[in-house]
């Protein structure tokens, strides 16, 4: 229908005046579905006939070989990659296909990159302010008083990741896996129904491990998590249900002691490492 | 809730504020009373001259601050910061020359003399409304506001950053110096404005005027330090240090990086501005010689002797490397650049933080987060 039409009819709103924030419907129990999703690279198939279902409040970890689609994947869900065929929705409200990147982290969708960035020269305290979801603007974020509210809410955040001693610390001296708890912190600081996190302990001590993996757990129930990562130790500790990838699409699903006793995935992956 | 003044009213509640503010304006007290109350023989008297030379340097002064604020905490080095400087000086300097009136050396009420000397008949449409101080004063915002607004707008979309970005700058401030040295523009070329008489009505040879002139400087640089300040230290000051250390970061987390640099940049620009017209009435002449690179470059040493990302850094700088040129220059004129030169060299080796970065590591305890400081 073209705008014009969408004028005369005084009873409804247009589309364009719609907010793109409305609440993500996950009444069917599931928040992300993935239907069919090809796509390929001058030819390569890096996404071939995947078909996923993410459960509201689960704790989802993905592994696979190098080249099996993870990342691919990922900027999918984000938007960064437009899929050749298929459909991807958040809820059962939300045509992932249809909205840029901001729209879709706006929307509730976080996503943390393998390579922990965050702001050196400023404390934990005010990565985690600036973190937080706000109006973004030059004029509000001016005049954008702290307030109570935000402290608390920063407060949570710390206590959660275990920075709280390190509040007033400057970033940049924080340690490897310290920074990879900020920036998750950072990340939860907006708020997010989906969190994206890839390969949260590559380079972490087995102690920052566990300290990670509890902390991915503990989310779990209030937001839903996906976490791809190719530490087995890892994934065995913190996994419930874990989804193996193979050149694009799903080999197996299962928990990790039936998916580690198919032999298909032996095959292709648990074969040569563990 | 009221606030959009708020932002202001926290670094008047801040001891760094409070002291530099103390320090400014004690200075410029006994600098009044040690001109105003000694008799002209006496010792201590500070005369005239020395009263308009400081003067000059607290304008140079707000314009290190103006620098600092862009390149401190943003990390966009300008190195045309000059034409801004300039453009709020010509501003003034238009307003200055039509305060004239027929008592130029051709005595054409209307026309400035350099107009008259040119054979123009009439006056162009830009230097309308100049002789009414309001919209000057305007413009003295305005021109300068306006020209970063369009050159920011177009640079920073396009995500211009770096030296690419200083580069520009530098080719802006240049660009404008070899319009303004062409007669046909309009702004008296080569020679510039000059030959000034009068300001809102008061002679600009009396003493009276030039201790005015002095302390309006020395307000406006209070003004522009608190602006300043209220900047970096508001959320939208981290939200700059943020994007300075790690711009597409910030760009992630939903901030609109160019238009937090526009905005910053802008009002960086009309500080700028507000300096150059206070310098002009002072030294009594603005000619392209302001638009010079070089000049703009001088700025930015000011800044690095003093201490980036500080702001009374750059004060302090823009004062010391000012007053040494003025003692250089007087006493050996070619070694001064070889002085300068050194100095910044000394300076970047020994001090990578400035004079700023020796005060701190004096005083001791490190300095608590502001977000701390609004928490207490």
């Amino acid at each position: 229908m073209s705008v014009f039409q969408q004028l005369t009819e005084r009873d409804r709103v247009f589309d364009f005046l719609a907010p793109v924030q409305s609440p993500v419907d996950v009444r069917h129990g599931a928040i992300l579905y993935l239907e069919d999703v090809s796509v390929s690279f001058d030819g390569f198939r890096a996404i071939n006939n995947l078909n996923l279902t993410i459960d509201d409040g689960e704790l989802r970890c993905i592994i696979g070989p190098n080249g099996a689609g993870k990342t691919t994947m990922m900027d999918i869900i984000t938007g960064k990659t437009r899929p050749d065929t298929g459909s991807v929705w958040f809820g059962s409200r939300h045509n992932l296909l249809t909205l840029n990147e901001p729209d879709i982290a706006a929307l509730g969708i976080g996503r943390k990159f393998q390579k922990p960035t965050v702001f050196e020269a400023l404390t934990v305290f005010e990565n985690l302010e600036l973190a937080m979801a706000a109006d973004k603007r030059v004029l509000p974020t001016l005049t954008a008083l702290m307030t109570q509210d935000i402290r608390d809410r920063i407060d949570e955040v710390l206590l959660l990741t275990g920075l709280q001693e390190l509040r007033g610390a400057l970033a940049g001296i924080l340690s490897h896996g310290q920074k990879q708890w900020l920036e998750i912190g950072m990340l939860l600081m907006q708020r997010p129904r989906l969190l994206l996190v890839d390969e949260p302990v590559a380079g972490m001590t087995e102690q920052e491990m566990e300290r990670t993996a509890e902390l991915l757990t503990g989310l779990a129930g209030k937001q839903s998590v996906v976490v791809v990562e190719h530490d087995m130790g890892f994934v065995r500790s913190i996994a419930r249900t874990v989804t193996v990838l193979h050149q694009g699409s799903v080999l197996a699903e299962g928990t990790m002691d039936q998916v580690s006793a198919n032999p298909k995935v032996i095959e292709v992956y648990l074969g040569e490492g563990a | 809730m009221p606030v959009s003044s708020q932002w202001l009213k926290r670094p008047l509640l801040e001891r760094s504020t409070q002291l530099f503010l103390g320090v400014l304006f004690a200075a410029m007290a006994l600098v009044t009373l040690l001109h105003v109350a000694l008799p002209q023989g006496s010792a201590l008297h500070v005369s005239a001259y020395t009263v308009t030379l400081l003067g000059k340097y607290l304008c140079y002064a707000l314009l290190a601050v103006a620098v600092d604020l862009v390149w401190g905490y943003l990390g966009i080095l300008s190195l045309g910061h000059g034409a801004f400087f300039a453009l709020g000086g010509y501003a003034m300097g238009m307003y200055l020359m039509r305060q004239i009136g027929d008592r130029g050396v051709y005595g054409n009420p209307e026309l400035p003399d350099f107009m008259v000397f040119l054979n123009w008949q009439e006056l162009p449409w830009y230097w309308q409304g100049f002789d009414m101080a309001w919209f000057a004063f305007l413009m003295v915002l305005l021109a300068p506001g306006l020209l970063a607004l369009v050159f920011g707008f177009l640079a920073f979309r396009s995500r211009v950053t770096g030296v690419y970005l200083s580069i520009i700058t530098q080719a802006l401030t240049f660009a404008l110096m070899l319009a303004f040295f062409r007669n046909e523009m309009g702004f008296g070329g080569n020679n510039g404005l000059t030959d000034f008489k009068d300001i809102l009505g008061f002679s600009l040879r009396s003493d009276a005027t030039r201790l005015g002139l002095f302390i309006a400087t020395g307000i406006a640089l209070a003004i522009g330090y608190v602006i300043c300040r209220g900047i970096v230290t508001s959320k939208l000051g981290r939200v700059s240090i943020a994007c300075r250390d790690a711009e597409a970061r910030t760009r992630f987390l939903g901030y609109r990086v160019d238009r937090v640099q526009l905005f910053v940049f802008v009002v960086s620009a009309m500080l700028a501005g507000v300096a150059g017209a206070l310098y002009v009435p002072q030294v009594g002449i603005i000619n392209p010689g302001e638009f010079s690179p070089l000049f703009s470059i001088e700025i930015v040493v000011w800044v690095a002797l003093g201490g980036r990302a500080t702001l009374y850094g750059a004060v302090i700088g823009a004062l010391l490397v000012n007053y040494a040129k003025t003692v250089f220059t007087g006493v050996m004129p070619d070694a001064w650049l070889f002085a300068l030169g050194g100095l910044f060299v000394l300076v970047t080796v020994f001090l990578p933080k400035g004079i700023a970065g020796l005060l701190q590591r004096r005083s001791a305890p490190p300095v608590s987060s502001p977000s701390q400081e609004a928490a207490a």
